[in-house]
């Protein structure tokens, strides 16, 4: 019964939620509802796990004083630095006339949100930028016929899609220009690229919802 | 060639000169004319060393995207933004909407994004809000009504704004985040009270005068979503359009703008500002000249870099295929 309960249960859930798309009438237009309410409290719950899983590990390793066990401090701190701050402001905020947010410009976590949480994630993903030059100065050789179709892509793109590529062919008819050349590579091999890829997700979801519906694939079951 | 910490004490000595220097500060078009030459004149030493077989370490191209992403914020130069037809649909399909006029702005994206989306949501904020139009601001994505918050704030500053008395409840109101990704905006398509049975200051849906009669998709005229990734516009698309036919028009990041091409070019996306160059052309289309407008030259001067840099990567690839043939001579 360990595996049949949950066979049954992911039957019955992918089958209502197949019907109510389809038959958007009384009953099965109650299943949406009921079932996006559920996905949204269990999306909650999630949270919640993710953020006590991400304790315990931290945890875990501050106890066995394992490699970089200092970073899972540092972790720990900024969490409950966040969290207390987000809770007090919270707190405050109700009892406020009018109420306040927490999230309200001036409080503790909008001060820890907008000098220390954005300029942190923001450095992170700027960092790209310099990755992404290098990567491109190594991979973007003409070796083959699809590794110089490829240069040339990214050259028009990155180009045209900036205000020097118009600065640059200014003086070309309009439909020469750059900003051009980058728009109808954009409009016309890449949405056909994008559409392909796209038509196969498509297809390999329905395929694997469909086995995972009838019991077939089973992995998510394990572990 | 340069040794590593040769690379210290150049980082070290443009951070001094940066704090020493008078702010703000912004250089004469002749000086900035002058740094872009010696920029690129740099760059064609770079391409000369690289010829003659010297081949430069990747510290190098760091170095010169710092310096190309970093001095255009210090420069005078305007260059023309010419405004692709992906931005112009959703300018025309905002412009269209007529004063009271309900709008859902969703804010699917964090920080890291901020950079690109921001300037889109205060462009966007500050042309609603100067015409008139109702926005109702939610997110898929936890961070996204900060986010929200802090472009609302900035955009209340403006004198023309301030003097309109905008209140809040009435003319905009922030829903907050909701869990559940996509079965959020299916829920929605049937009732908004019952994802968001309160808005952030924990006032019930029903008290808040902004959202009388508003029950479904049906009240919404417009919604504007900016999307870094899942979930975001793709969701969007697939159920507020798809399944409740509501317009929808986005504010994508570079990197997921090409993803959802295809619905611009099947009419399922009603007008998409992708990445800086979109949120750029955005604020002209607005008339809401910011961030992005600043930003946009420092993009350009790092993608011409990166160009130099793909160019000078295959004259190396040159120089590697003489160097055999030479051999055998």
């Amino acid at each position: 019964m360990k595996r049949e309960i949950p066979l049954i249960i992911t039957f019955v859930a992918g089958v209502a939620f197949v019907l109510q798309y389809f038959i958007p009438h009384y009953p099965f237009s109650r299943f949406e509802n009921i079932f996006s309410d559920w996905f949204a409290i269990v999306g909650a719950f999630a949270i919640w796990l993710g953020a006590l899983s991400l304790i315990k590990l931290c945890l875990l390793n501050i106890s066995k004083k394992s490699h970089d066990w200092p970073i899972s401090l540092l972790i720990i701190v900024c969490f409950l630095s966040i969290v207390i701050a987000g809770a007090i402001d919270g707190f405050q905020g109700m009892n406020n006339t009018p109420a306040t947010s927490f999230r309200d410009p001036g409080t503790n976590f909008d001060w820890l949100y907008q000098n220390v949480y954005t300029p942190l994630s923001s450095t992170m993903f700027a960092i790209l930028a310099f990755f992404v030059a290098s990567a491109s100065y190594r991979a973007f050789r003409a070796r083959n016929t699809a590794a110089t179709l490829l240069l040339f892509s990214a050259f028009f793109v990155m180009i045209g899609r900036v205000p020097v590529g118009d600065y640059l062919s200014a003086w070309l008819p309009e439909r020469m220009q750059l900003s051009h050349w980058a728009n109808w590579l954009m409009a016309f091999p890449n949405t056909a690229g994008q559409r392909a890829v796209m038509i196969g997700i498509a297809l390999g979801t329905v395929s694997t919802s469909l086995r995972i519906i009838l019991g077939i694939e089973r992995s998510h079951l394990e572990g | 060639m340069m040794k590593k910490y040769h690379y210290w004490i150049i980082l070290v000595a443009l951070i001094i000169v940066l704090i020493l220097l008078p702010k703000p500060l912004i250089v004469s078009p002749t000086v900035s004319t002058t740094i872009t030459v010696l920029l690129g004149l740099a760059l064609v030493v770079v391409l000369v060393l690289t010829l003659r077989g010297h081949m430069i370490g990747r510290r190098t191209v760091f170095l010169f995207i710092g310096v190309s992403l970093t001095l255009p914020f210090f420069m005078n130069f305007r260059m023309p933004i010419k405004i692709s037809p992906e931005v112009q649909t959703l300018y025309d399909a905002i412009a269209k909407l007529p004063p009271g006029s309900k709008v859902l702005a969703a804010f699917d994206y964090d920080p890291p994004s901020a950079p690109e989306l921001q300037p889109q949501a205060e462009a966007f904020m500050a042309y609603a809000f100067k015409h008139d139009l109702k926005v109702i601001i939610m997110g898929l994505w936890p961070q996204g009504p900060q986010q929200a918050n802090m472009a609302v704030a900035k955009v209340l500053r403006q004198p023309e704004i301030r003097a309109k008395n905008l209140r809040y409840g009435v003319d905009y109101v922030n829903l907050g985040f909701q869990s559940g990704n996509e079965f959020v905006i299916q829920r929605m398509g049937t009732s908004f009270s019952g994802m968001f049975p309160r808005d952030i200051y924990n006032t019930d849906y029903a008290a808040i005068p902004l959202l009388n009669g508003v029950e479904n998709f049906s009240n919404i005229d417009f919604v504007f979503n900016l999307s870094s990734g899942y979930p975001g516009t793709v969701e969007w698309v697939q159920i507020a359009v798809d399944r409740y036919g509501v317009k929808v028009g986005a504010g994508n990041t570079a990197v997921q703008a090409p993803s959802v091409y295809p619905y611009l070019s099947s009419h399922k996306l009603t007008g998409l500002a992708g990445g800086m160059s979109g949120a750029a052309e955005f604020e002209k289309a607005t008339k809401e000249i910011g961030k992005a407008n600043t930003y946009i030259l420092s993009q350009s001067f790092s993608h011409m870099v990166v160009i130099a840099f793909i160019i000078i990567g295959n004259a190396a690839l040159m120089v590697s295929y003489r160097k055999p043939k030479q051999k055998g001579a």
